[in-house]
This record gives structure tokens, sequence and C-alpha cells, in this order.
């Protein structure tokens, strides 16, 4: 029997509070197939084909009376029953949730009791959705999604509150995630932007960070971007897990690229990444060979007053 | 130049304005986005048939206020949302690039 791994009293306060501000009405479906008391077993079962569910609740008017699940069923087969209407069969130990209800106890009665799914009633008693042990894994999966997403942008401000972060903020890159390519390298924008440097400066820091970083998207398996702000300038250093650049000095000329189609048609992949690097930066230094991983480090200082004007 | 005469001079349709007293000076027609990363002015307008939430990105770190995405190229929900963030203006023409880029330098007054 599976039950929801989380334990209502001493999980993690944020999953807590999910728990309890989560509705039955926001994870359930709200899209019920249901069938009639006189309803035949047979005709249930096409029902769960073609809907592919595996549980109809029978209704009364619009009250339910009770449920037929696959077990139901299975026995009926077994018995050559399948022609009899499901009210003579089906299970009338009905156990229903509200829908108001937090979802912490839809976890625990999916933990009690052994059935897979509950019929959710509004408050006039009235069927209005089915919850199933899926449902809330995938409601608590979104929320937690958007909870990590919030928590991870705390940490990011954290620091920069004060308009003058120094030290280093390390970035994940993934392989091929072109959905957050770019927001290493806003962030990285952002903060310059915060101590009031010379825009010139902070364009140069945003493209090399950009070009690093949609390099690894489009041609490493996966790496990351360090950037060590300091007094007087930015050290950003994009470190890979490979493959590895076979001729770096190929690398470096402009229009050479290793990108495929599909990555050109997105606009990427001219051969102008590390080049456009290289130019912007103040120092650059690039280390790399076949199966080994790829170092890329582009330092930028930042002008003075006096050099700016 | 206000972004606001793309749509009522040229007719372009605004998708998204976070600020509808924007302005550019330039523009810069492009495909290619490390072209347009290295290369295009700030305060300017990209002319362009990308309509993915990456030119956005690029728009936005190569400072630029506005984005004209040509030959009847619709933006995604994703990324209108990202522009929206990021204050860059988005907007749509059936106009090819060489027409919108001709359009908006004379509406730049550089021609």
């Amino acid at each position: 029997m599976q039950s929801i791994p989380i334990n209502t009293y001493t999980s993690p306060t944020v999953i807590l509070e999910l728990i309890y501000k989560l509705k039955v009405k926001h994870v359930m479906c709200d899209q019920v197939y249901t069938a009639a008391t006189d309803t035949s077993l047979r005709e249930v079962k096409e029902l769960m084909r073609e809907r592919s569910i595996t549980g109809v609740p029978i209704l009364e008017g619009k009250r339910i009376v009770g449920i037929i699940s696959m077990d139901d069923i299975i026995q009926a087969l077994d018995r050559g029953s399948m022609d009899e209407p499901a009210v003579r069969y089906m299970s009338r130990n009905l156990i229903v949730l509200e829908d108001d209800m937090p979802i912490s106890i839809a976890i625990s009665y999916f933990d009690r009791f052994r059935y897979r799914r509950f019929p959710v009633l509004n408050k006039h008693k009235e069927l209005v959705g089915m919850v199933t042990s899926r449902d809330i894994t995938t409601g608590l999966l979104v929320e937690i999604n958007k909870e990590i997403d919030r928590l991870e942008q705390l940490t990011l401000d954290a620091g920069k509150g004060d308009g003058d972060f120094h030290g280093t903020r390390r970035y994940l890159i993934r392989s091929n995630d072109f959905e957050k390519a770019g927001r290493a390298s806003m962030e990285i924008k952002k903060i310059l932007k915060a101590r009031n440097l010379d825009p010139k400066t902070i364009r140069r820091a945003a493209i090399a960070a950009y070009e690093l970083e949609i390099n690894l998207v489009i041609h490493s398996l996966g790496g990351e971007i360090a950037c060590l702000f300091e007094d007087d300038q930015v050290v950003i250093t994009s470190t890979d897990r490979g493959p590895g650049i076979q001729d770096v000095d190929l690398a470096m000329e402009e229009g050479y690229t290793t990108a495929n189609a599909w990555i050109r048609s997105l606009g990427f992949g001219a051969g102008m990444g590390l080049p456009n690097v290289k130019q912007v930066s103040d120092q650059f230094t690039i280390s790399s060979s076949t199966g080994a991983p790829t170092v890329v480090q582009s330092i930028i200082r930042f002008m003075t007053d006096q050099e700016g004007a | 130049m206000k972004l606001t005469y793309l749509a009522e001079e040229l007719g372009y349709v605004p998708q998204c304005l976070p600020d509808p007293d924007g302005t550019a000076t330039c523009g810069y027609t492009s495909d290619l986005l490390s072209d347009v990363m290295g290369n295009a002015p700030e305060d300017s307008i990209l002319i362009t048939v990308q309509a993915h939430k990456n030119a956005v990105a690029v728009a936005s770190l190569a400072g630029m206020k506005a984005i004209v995405l040509c030959s009847r190229r619709t933006p995604s929900q994703d990324m209108l949302d990202t522009a929206e963030k990021e204050g860059i203006a988005i907007f749509t023409t059936a106009d090819n690039q060489f027409s919108a880029s001709w359009k908006i330098a004379r509406g730049l007054s550089l021609v």
C-alpha cells in the first residue's frame, strides 16, 4: 500500500505551510465521470477504459451513493456479473473529502484508508471533484517549485540590498536549458548596476557573462559561472564538465561554430561568442582540450571617473 | 523617438509596452543574437524574427528598449512575461526586416 511520505507534524515548515494553505479544491480533478445507480458494470468498465480512470462515483440525482472501483470490476468479471446494475456491487462505505479542507487532511486520509481516490463534496454535499494521491503529489510539486524559486530569489537578493556586493556569486548552468539562459548574466548585470558603475563597463561585463553562459548551455555538459565582484574589477569564470574544445585557436576565430542547425535557428551559434568575450575583456584566458573541462576567465576592470569621462 | 511612434505612425501592434513614455535613439537589425549582444547600440530597437525569450534577454543585457518582430512572427507568452519584467517593449508587424528597418530609420530621422 502506497502512502504519501509527508509527515503532517514534523516535516519542514515550508512543506507544512503548503499542506495547510493548499485546499483540496486546488489540486482535485474537477472533471468527474459518473454513472447512475442502474448503469451496468459493463458500461462502467467502458467508461473507465475510455476516460482512463480507475474509479467511478455512482450518483442518485446529485447525491453520491457509492463508488465502483477497478477492484469491483475485477470481482464482477470473476463472478460473471458484468451486466448487473452498479448499485448492487458498489462500495457504499464512502469516505469523502470537502473541497475546503486543507490537503494535509487528504494526505492523512490516503495514509489511513486503503482507498486510492476520494470523492470531493462542496458544502452543499454535491460532488465537485475526485482526488487521487497523484493529484496531491502533482499539486505539491508545483507549489514546492514555486516556493523554491522564491527562496532562491531571496538568497540571490540577500546581500545586494546595500547595492554594494563584494564576493563571489555562483550560478549553475544546465546543458540545453534555453529556458533559463540569461538569468545569471541578468543577475550579474543587476548587481553591477546597483554599484552605479559606468554603463559601458556594465555592458561589457553583461556581454562576457551572457556569452559564457550561452556557451555552457549550447556546448557543454553543464557547468558553472562564478562571478567575483571586487572593488575595481569583476572576474567572470566559466567552468564546465566537458566535453572540451578540440582546437581552441579555431574556436576563437570569428564565425567558426560547432552548433547544430536548431541552435542556429534560435539565433545562437554564429561563432561570435568567444571572440565577443575576448573583445570586451581587459584580460582573457581560456584552457581546454578534448575530454577535459573548459575554463574561460574574463576580467573586466572598472573605469575610474577620470578614465570614463 | 517615442516607442509609441511604432504603433501610431507605422501601425505596428504593441504586444507589450512596459513604459508608454519609452524612447529609442537607434535601431539594430539582426537575427544573430551574439551579433546583437556584441554590436547593438544602447537605447535602440531590435528588428528581428527571433520570437523567443532569449531575444528579450539579449535586448535587456545590451540595454535596448524595444523589439520589433517582423514577418508576422508572434511572441510566446513566456517571451511577453520576460519582456514585461525586463521593461522591454515588443511590437509585431507583417513587414520584413528590410522594410521595418527603413521605416524605423525614417522615424528616427536617420535618413
